[in-house]
């Protein structure tokens, strides 16, 4: 199996502080790679990085095969990068319908699947984004990402804040995107992490402390706590 | 640089512009008389003065990153209310100063305390509009105070006889001097201090200063009364100087100018605004000089057009200056040797 | 009472220009985070091209100011747009220098047009019918002020629908909101700063062709002296807000207005000044919507 997108020797200083101190990592094509750690090690920065949105100031990021390492942010995106930000970030003065026509790159956008993923999306097309909750914010920023063909996907931690029975439908969402397209998933939430994540990449100030098949790291509690200082298994 | 050369260079360098006058020498082109002359005297202590203006902005923008498009209505307060009490009033010298110093500390504690509610671009707003709200009370000669368009003349009565006369341009040459070392030794000693220290950390990231604990606000306002002071009291020079009060203070192209010359110096460095008040007012005056030459005047439009706005030749440089010596001309020296300048050259961002 | 109705109606037509201005500068902020000081340059500019155009065509007085006029405005869309992509858009990232280049190059522009054609007024002449007076309850309005309304308010529609119902308005909109996220959905943002700020420029140089006839002449420092009430304009009304532009444009020209005729001359200008200290005090973002950038 190839990589969708490949990280060596990532580093990024923001202001004094060094927060990614030469990663590498890979994203195996066609599954999910959860990235993991507790709060503030990195995770964010990473795909922030991976993005362009943030500076590099050394290190090489590949998507599958061709190096995009000092391309601008919307050159990566138009090569087939998805992004769904930690704060959703729905522009809060345009309407959903809005929110998703912006999105669009491709010819003929995937509205099938957003409308069958989000049926309410489609209720609620005329309503301002900012009088949305946040679970329907979170909707919208997963749409924006699925209306596209991509080759990974970048998730910044969809279920940060919601309520259980909206975790699941993330969580289902996500899973029906695994088919579609590779993700690369930061999620502090272990029972999604579970469900969804073929592989882990786990993250501890700035480094890359575990890397492999998430079956490995996910049924080992005592790992799971040295790593993330949380307890495994379900809660 | 080893203690004794910092101490020890700027003291020479005052020492050396001490003698100034004394000296008959000439500097071509740069200058149309030898320095000890009268007319070059003026000059010189123009430029002096302005180095000390501009240090007193640098306060405001390079040490603390606040964005002010307003400082020159201090300077214009210096200018005309000594004026007004002088000539207007007559009232004594003494009075005078004593009021003037009062207004020097109240109106920026009062237009600062307003000011600074905001950040940013609407801070540099607000202080532009108070700035044109003296330029309009100025041009509305309320009780034909002002002198409107035309200015003020100066009633030289009650100034000390030292200070009039041609023959003592001079003594208002080693004025402007004391003035530029004054505010050049007050600014290093503020910024050296405890507040200094928290005006630095207000331009770097002034949210982090919050979660440390203190409140920017109290501090950012210290910086803005002090320099407003230090202008009043560069205005109170000027008046001298030029012998009378016009309305070109109140433009907004002086106060542009002021961040014109802390720029093409090097902001927020040691000496940097100096130099830069002290270049550019005697480029813009120089330059004027030779826009209105016959020289000049004789050549053809597409040369004489440029060379006859002195602010156009000043706008292009700066315009360069910013795209490829950001650090301003005192960070050439480093740049020039392969260093990096010695300090980030501008706040990344204006303080909020 | 008909002087209260001419005071509106000057003062509305005030207003209009203060609104073309405050339009262009608050979306060039609100969108690209650069505080245009050359915006006044480009007010200039536009009033001198389509005086000096006008000059060049000859004819009736009508046809001058309408070609002349539209010449001007390409002009100031032509220059904002150079000014943008050599001058703007190499700093970005860096604020504080875009501001500064632009304070430079307004002192550079405002020099340069001085040095070409003179600080005296150039007379600007307009067709009789702007001259002319119309009667409206009671008073006697010179037509030219609802000229300049009349185009304001179809520019207010105008901007308002390219907003809303182009695509590229929707990117500018969301731009003004977030411009790091519209980058992240591949959308090159640099393209859209060219065409703002020439856009920008080209509403510039409309007031400054206007200005010409509200004002009956031009003179190198018209740019700055409506520079500097545009800039309150935009403060009071928001960045990035072409409705609260608008609103606080008729605002701050009719204080204006009323105070300067009603106390006396000047005061006007001072209540504005107050005006922007009290909504500052009491709201200190101005009165639009936050804009993040």
């Amino acid at each position: 199996m190839s990589a969708a997108l490949t990280v060596e020797g990532l580093h990024v200083h923001l202001g004094e502080s060094h927060v990614l101190q030469g990663i590498s990592f890979e994203v195996p094509s066609g599954g999910v790679t959860a990235l993991l750690g507790r709060n503030g090690v990195g995770k964010t920065t990473t795909l922030r990085a991976l993005m362009g949105l943030v500076p590099r100031s050394r290190g090489a990021i590949t998507l599958e095969g061709s190096d995009v390492t000092r391309l601008p942010t919307h050159a990566v995106v138009r090569r087939g990068v998805g992004y769904v930000p930690e704060d959703r970030d729905v522009f809060a003065g345009l309407t959903v319908e809005e929110n998703l026509r912006l999105a669009e790159r491709d010819s003929e956008p995937n509205y099938a699947l957003v409308h069958d993923l989000f049926p309410e999306l489609r209720q609620r097309a005329g309503q301002r984004a900012g009088t949305l909750s946040g679970g329907q914010q979170q909707m919208v920023a997963i749409a924006r990402a699925l209306l596209n063909r991509n080759r990974v996907l970048l998730v910044d931690e969809p279920t940060k804040g919601l309520a259980p029975l909206l975790v699941t439908d993330v969580a289902a969402a996500l899973q029906r995107a695994a088919e579609l397209t590779t993700i690369l998933l930061v999620e502090q939430n272990l029972p999604v992490v579970q469900r969804l994540a073929s592989d882990v990449v786990v993250l501890d100030a700035g480094r890359v402390v575990h890397a492999g098949p998430a079956s490995e790291l996910l049924d080992d509690p005592e790992h799971i706590r040295r790593l993330l200082g949380v307890h495994g298994g379900g809660h | 640089m080893r203690p004794a050369l910092r101490i020890g260079v700027p003291v020479a360098v005052v020492v050396l512009l001490a003698l100034v006058p004394r000296l008959p020498l000439e500097i071509p082109v740069v200058l149309s008389g030898p320095l000890d002359s009268p007319g070059t005297l003026q000059l010189l202590a123009l430029c002096l003065l302005f180095a000390g203006i501009a240090l007193s902005y640098d306060l405001l923008f390079g040490f603390t990153g606040l964005l002010s498009f307003g400082h020159a209505l201090y300077v214009a307060v210096g200018v005309y209310v000594t004026a007004v009490a002088l000539t207007r009033w007559e009232w004594g010298l003494l009075p005078t100063l004593a009021f003037v110093a009062a207004v020097a500390v109240a109106l920026p504690l009062v237009l600062g305390a307003v000011s600074l509610r905001v950040g940013g671009i609407a801070f540099a707003m607000v202080t532009l509009a108070f700035a044109q709200a003296g330029t309009v009370l100025v041009q509305k000669n309320p009780y034909r105070w002002t002198g409107g368009e035309e200015g003020t003349g100066l009633n030289y009565d009650e100034i000390p006889d030292a200070f009039v006369g041609v023959l003592n341009t001079k003594n208002l040459y080693w004025l402007a001097l004391a003035y530029a070392v004054l505010v050049f030794v007050v600014v290093r000693l503020a910024v050296g201090s405890s507040a200094g220290h928290v005006w630095r950390a207000v331009r770097e990231n002034e949210p982090r200063v919050a979660v440390l604990g203190l409140n920017p606000y109290p501090f950012k306002l210290i910086a803005f009364v002090l320099a407003g002071f230090l202008a009043v009291l560069g205005g109170i020079v000027w008046l001298l100087l030029i012998g009378g009060a016009t309305p070109e203070v109140t433009t907004a192209n002086f106060t542009l100018a002021l961040l014109v010359m802390v720029v093409l110096g090097g902001a927020g460095t040691r000496y940097g605004a100096m130099v830069g008040g002290f270049l550019y007012t005697l480029l813009d005056q120089r330059l004027g000089s030779l826009a209105g030459s016959s020289e000049v005047q004789g050549l053809p439009d597409v040369l004489r057009v440029p060379l006859s706005e002195p602010l156009f030749l000043l706008g292009t440089l700066f315009v360069a200056l910013v795209f490829f010596v950001p650090g301003g001309l005192t960070s050439l020296p480093a740049r020039l040797r392969g260093l990096r300048p010695r300090r980030e050259p501008l706040p990344e961002k204006a303080a909020t | 009472m008909s002087t209260l109705v001419l005071l509106t109606i000057t003062g509305l037509g005030l207003g209009a220009m203060y609104f073309l201005v405050a339009s262009g500068l608050s979306l060039i902020y609100g969108l690209m985070g650069v505080l245009n000081f050359a915006h006044g340059a480009l007010i200039t500019v536009g009033a001198y091209a389509s005086w000096w155009f006008g000059e060049q065509l000859g004819g009736g007085f009508g046809v001058r100011l309408l070609v002349g006029g539209a010449l001007g405005i390409l002009t100031g869309a032509v220059v904002a747009a150079l000014i943008e992509l050599v001058l703007v858009r190499p700093l970005y990232r860096r604020p504080v220098e875009q501001v500064l280049v632009t304070v430079g190059l307004a002192l550079a522009l405002g020099a340069l047009v001085q040095g070409i054609w003179g600080a005296d007024t150039k007379p600007i002449l307009i067709p009789d019918w702007m001259f002319d007076t119309t009667s409206v309850f009671g008073a006697n309005v010179p037509n030219d002020r609802f000229l300049e309304i009349g185009i304001a308010a179809a520019v207010l529609v105008g901007l308002t629908a390219f907003l809303r119902y182009t695509r590229f308005g929707l990117v500018i909109r969301a731009g003004v909101e977030n411009r790091a996220m519209v980058t992240a959905l591949g959308i090159d943002v640099r393209r859209a700063f060219t065409i703002v700020f020439a856009l920008g420029g080209a509403l510039a140089a409309l007031a400054g062709v206007l200005s010409g006839v509200y004002f009956n002449g031009i003179d190198p420092a018209r740019g700055t002296s409506l520079l500097i009430f545009a800039f309150i304009v935009v403060v009071i009304g928001g960045f990035g807000s072409i409705g609260g532009s608008a609103i606080a444009a008729v605002a701050v020209a009719l204080i204006q207005q009323y105070a300067n005729y009603y106390a006396s001359s000047g005061t006007g200008d001072l209540a504005v000044v107050l005006l922007l200290a009290a909504v500052l005090l009491v709201r200190p973002g101005g009165l639009a919507p936050k804009v993040a950038h």
